[in-house]
């Protein structure tokens, strides 16, 4: 996709108008984040857990290069193919080629953060193969022509009606007069025009929650089941993985994937868990004949030199984007590219580089909910602080307000100047204020009083107060 | 370079790697952990007596949505699906895991069964679970020439057989079973389907609906006999 | 008390010393009720958390100097607000990390700060409070303060001793408000919808009053009320736990003396 990070607030002001995203996201921000209480309620060792994962996840960071090998040495002794790509156009050359090879017409997809990242669909299509989205959800702004609103519930800004519509322009084969008003009949529908789909797929594409270094597989969870109808129905798989999916051990795996659930959708565990390694064994009924994996790069060893490696623990819960006000406020295409929310205020930057997405990190409160409720314990906050430290040297919207910043440091960093400054602006501003107690509008402060009022200050500093007091007391 | 050279290379240097003092050490404890693989914090859930973890494995499938029934051994079987499909008014035409053969299937129960991996258009598949966890009720089908995979997703009725005494604490105890199965040699089969409960989605409006790509009922029977 | 009585530096904050110098009385009073002997140095100005935060470290730096220097010597150093001794409590010390000069007391420092109302259930244990409000009020954890400092049960034990008073809570307490710093103007419509969420949860509480912990907060609440006409006042905790209500609520007309 292409990113409209940059315009970050002209996409907030777009979304904040839209009411029936303000709906959406209100049921939404409230639901996520209740169901992950309640099932974390009932795992007394969840923090504990996270802080297994945080070790586990810090462990492979710091020897990369060696799981990295074990786990390709491990997957090519099963019959994987592995495709090592520097970057997203490499990778999506690679998928290409792959299906090419296959002489692959329709490819059939799960949800793959890292096929949205690389922009597989547009690629493959505009070069004669037909990408499927078949997680529910990306199929509907797929067939919408739209991008995913949040990682896990792509098409979280639509109602029924909404997508009932589509289906009707989309499915022109269908009876036109068909019912399409319960959620039942729309899932209906689109189950059976996606059977139809897998079927027919010369080529899955999946990405991978994890790679296990131990056994050479690959991990992917949905709860609808798409992903291994994807994996076991065409001839080839291909899955496409970012370098820090790989974990050790099966026992690594099964304490990240205790967190994952829990934090994304507030589910124990997603209703399919699959560790797929390899190709079609001799004697196999079904599967494979040929099994790729697409090891990509796109950043991420940038990411593990620097300031934000700690960004390279996130195993994409979402859990950060459901407790966040911001993103409770504008949704997820506000962002302008794949990942939203907190960790996309980090990853987009990272990624696509800091003049991409200027606004991002700089549009938080530092409210501090998306570290506190982060499986990896990711100091969100700190790293989007270190992007606007960055800003603040090389220009940015953290840069903007520097004049007033400086000029406000220069008194606050001398204090007897200081008193006497704040002491006559505060005595003029309640002087103003006349006793009416707030201002409706006042010079220069439209950003503060376009939605709000500003209180009157009560007309004297508490220092002028206390050294009174002392004079009189002493 | 090739790009595999070149991301090796990049992660090196930024983790100081290859040549990074302990690295040796990592590798040696690696080795040493495959070869006697050990668990990082199981939680209570996962642990407990085979009587618990049997009343936690069926609480916790049913808390997925799935269903269950308790049979008294493998003769059962046919019995227990034929109810089954009775009580819900379902497809009397089974697909069932060839690993099943040895299930007597009688004259005159009025069920269609046959053997191998799932149609497009199959209705009901029966499949066999080689454990159940019971910490989040989870089921472990491995693929194998006698255990198709497809078998657990194409059809819109899944039944699994499972054995209660297969059912085990924790995830890492799967895993075990695996190991201790391969006596030391590669015990990963093609593909592990962990399954917890049916299919679902609550992508339309956050509506919780079953059965959206995979089977929309999941019926568990659990073996409390090893009968033929 | 005697010479035992804890010497606590008594560090304001900007906002309370500009816009709401009742707050800082208020507090100063539950501090001496409570047996400390508070003192106020006048070499203070502004913790430099709207430095930090914006990116500006070298100011941010000077800043914490600053009050690193002027703070050193005192038992304790008590804020009204959770935001700004979460700066100096878990901010200052990761300022200086590697600065052998300053990272030593920076650590000491932070150590010795405490939001007030933490200060004064945890440290000096004092239960409960003289004050009487007959109101209904409702209470907002200001995010730092929450997260940062662990103001949660404290001021609610304090506010159950004040005569009268019953508290409401509102079903999004610890959600921000939309404050944040120099983020409400940065980024005024998204703080606009914050700060209205907000709002409609407190009045949906139907509660009198609404009190909290910081000032940043109570201005942009106690504004956003207003604009929507509300009657619910804003107060900070100290006051209503002092007693000091002479003041008008926040916003609200009418002069202070």
């Amino acid at each position: 996709m292409d990113a409209t990070s940059h315009r970050f607030r002209d996409n907030a002001r777009h979304a904040l108008a839209n009411g029936r995203l303000k709906e959406s996201l209100a049921s939404f921000t409230k639901t996520f984040p209740e169901k992950r209480q309640k099932v974390i309620d009932r795992l007394p060792e969840f923090d504990a857990l996270r802080d297994e994962g945080v070790r586990i996840k810090n462990h492979v960071l710091a020897n990369l290069d060696f799981y990295l090998e074990r786990f390709e040495a491990k997957a090519t002794a099963a019959g994987a193919q592995i495709h090592w790509c520097r970057d997203a156009a490499e990778a999506r050359e690679t998928v290409l080629s792959i299906c090419r090879a296959a002489g692959a017409r329709t490819v059939t997809k799960s949800k793959s953060m890292i096929g949205e990242e690389i922009a597989i669909n547009e690629f493959l299509e505009s070069n004669g193969v037909r990408p499927v989205e078949t997680d529910l959800g990306e199929y509907i702004i797929q067939v919408r022509g739209e991008s995913p609103s949040h990682i896990l519930v792509p098409a979280i800004h639509l109602k029924g009606p909404d997508i009932a519509q589509t289906f009707r322009e989309k499915h022109t084969a269908l009876p036109p007069g068909r019912a399409l008003d319960e959620p039942e009949a729309i899932l209906r529908e689109a189950r059976t025009v996606l059977r139809g789909e897998f079927l027919a797929a010369d080529v899955g594409l999946t990405g991978a929650n994890m790679l296990v270094a131990e056994t050479g597989s690959i991990v992917v969870v949905t709860n609808e089941g798409n992903a291994d109808l994807v994996m076991s129905l065409p001839k080839v798989h291909v899955a496409v993985a970012s370098l820090e999916k790989v974990v050790p051990t099966l026992e690594d795996a099964a304490t990240i994937l205790r967190l994952l659930a829990r934090s994304a959708t507030g589910q124990d565990i997603t209703a399919y868990t699959t560790f797929a390694t390899g190709p079609k064994r001799p004697g196999d009924p079904d599967g494979p004949d040929e099994f790729h994996i697409v090891l990509l790069d796109n950043g991420r060893t940038a990411m593990l030199g620097g300031e934000f490696r700690d960004m390279l623990r996130c195993i994409r819960c979402g859990a950060c984007l459901n407790h966040c006000p911001v993103y409770a406020g504008i949704g997820g295409h506000a962002y302008g590219w794949v990942y939203s929310g907190p960790m996309g205020s980090v990853l987009t930057p990272s990624l696509l580089g800091a003049h991409q997405a200027d606004d991002l990190p700089n549009a938080s409160t530092f409210c501090g909910k998306c570290e506190q409720v982060c499986p990896m314990r990711i100091p969100l906050p700190t790293m989007m602080r270190h992007l606007r430290e960055r800003q603040f040297t090389t220009g940015g919207p953290a840069a903007k307000g520097r004049g007033a910043l400086k000029v406000w440091a220069f008194f606050a960093r001398r204090p007897a100047l200081y008193r006497r400054a704040t002491a006559l602006a505060i005595g003029a501003l309640a002087f103003l204020g006349g006793g009416r107690g707030r201002f409706r509008r006042l010079p220069l402060t439209s950003a503060w009083t376009g939605p709000r009022d500003l209180p009157a200050p009560q007309g004297r500093t508490f220092q002028a107060l206390w050294a009174e007091r002392r004079r009189r007391k002493p | 370079m090739s790009a595999r050279d070149d991301i090796l290379s990049a992660v090196r240097l930024a983790t100081g790697g290859g040549a990074a003092l302990g690295r040796s050490a990592v590798a040696r404890a690696f080795d040493e952990r495959l070869a006697k693989p050990t668990a990082n914090l199981i939680p209570e859930r996962g642990k407990g007596t085979p009587a618990e973890l049997l009343v936690r494995f069926i609480a916790e499938s049913e808390a997925a949505a799935a269903t269950v029934a308790r049979v008294a051994g493998r003769s059962g079987i046919p019995a227990a699906v034929a109810d089954y499909l009775a009580a819900h008014g379902l497809p009397r035409r089974v697909r069932a895991a060839p690993a099943l053969k040895d299930v007597p299937w009688p004259e005159g129960i009025g069920i269609a069964v046959d053997y191998g991996k799932a149609d497009a258009d199959t209705p009901v598949g029966l499949s066999c679970a080689v454990s159940g966890i019971a910490e989040t009720g989870t089921l472990v089908l491995p693929s194998g020439p006698a255990t198709p995979t497809t078998l657990n997703y194409l059809p819109d009725v899944h039944i699994v057989v499972l054995e209660t005494a297969s059912i085990v604490g924790s995830y890492e105890d799967a895993w075990s079973r695996f190991r201790e199965e391969a006596a030391g040699g590669d015990f990963m089969p093609r593909t592990v389907n962990w399954i917890t409960g049916p299919s679902r989605s609550a992508d339309i409006e956050l509506i919780l609906l079953l059965g959206v790509h995979g089977p929309r009922r999941l019926h568990i029977l659990l073996l409390d006999g090893q009968d033929a | 008390m005697s010479s035992a009585a804890p010497r606590v530096g008594f560090f304001v904050t900007c906002l309370v010393d500009l816009m709401r110098p009742s707050v800082g009385f208020a507090a100063v009073k539950l501090l001496e009720e409570a047996g400390c002997q508070v003192e106020v140095p006048a070499e203070q100005t502004c913790c430099g958390q709207p430095a930090y935060n914006s990116g500006d470290r070298a100011d941010a730096i000077a800043l914490a100097k600053q009050v690193i220097a002027a703070f050193e010597g005192f038992d304790y150093v008590v804020l009204p607000s959770g935001s700004c001794a979460g700066m100096i409590r878990e901010h200052y010390p990761r300022l200086f990390a590697g600065d052998a000069a300053w990272e030593g007391r920076a650590r000491k420092l932070a150590e010795r700060t405490h939001e007030l109302t933490a200060f004064l259930v945890d440290v000096l244990g004092v239960t409960g409070v003289t004050a009487k409000l007959a109101a209904t009020v409702t209470y907002h954890d200001a995010c730092s303060g929450l997260r940062e400092m662990g103001v949660k049960t404290q001021p609610r034990r304090l506010l159950a001793s004040v005569d009268g008073l019953t508290l409401k809570e509102s079903a999004m307490a610890e959600t921000c408000c939309g404050f944040g710093g120099t983020f409400c103007i940065k980024y005024p419509e998204i703080s606009e919808r914050m700060v209205d969420t907000k709002a409609d949860d407190l009045i949906a509480t139907g509660a009198d009053m609404v009190l909290a912990g910081d000032m940043g907060c109570l201005l942009n609440i106690a504004g956003r009320l207003k604009r929507k006409g509300s009657a619910m006042q804003a107060r900070h905790v100290a006051e209503v736990l002092a007693g000091s209500l002479d003041a008008p609520a926040i916003g609200e007309p009418g002069r202070t003396s």
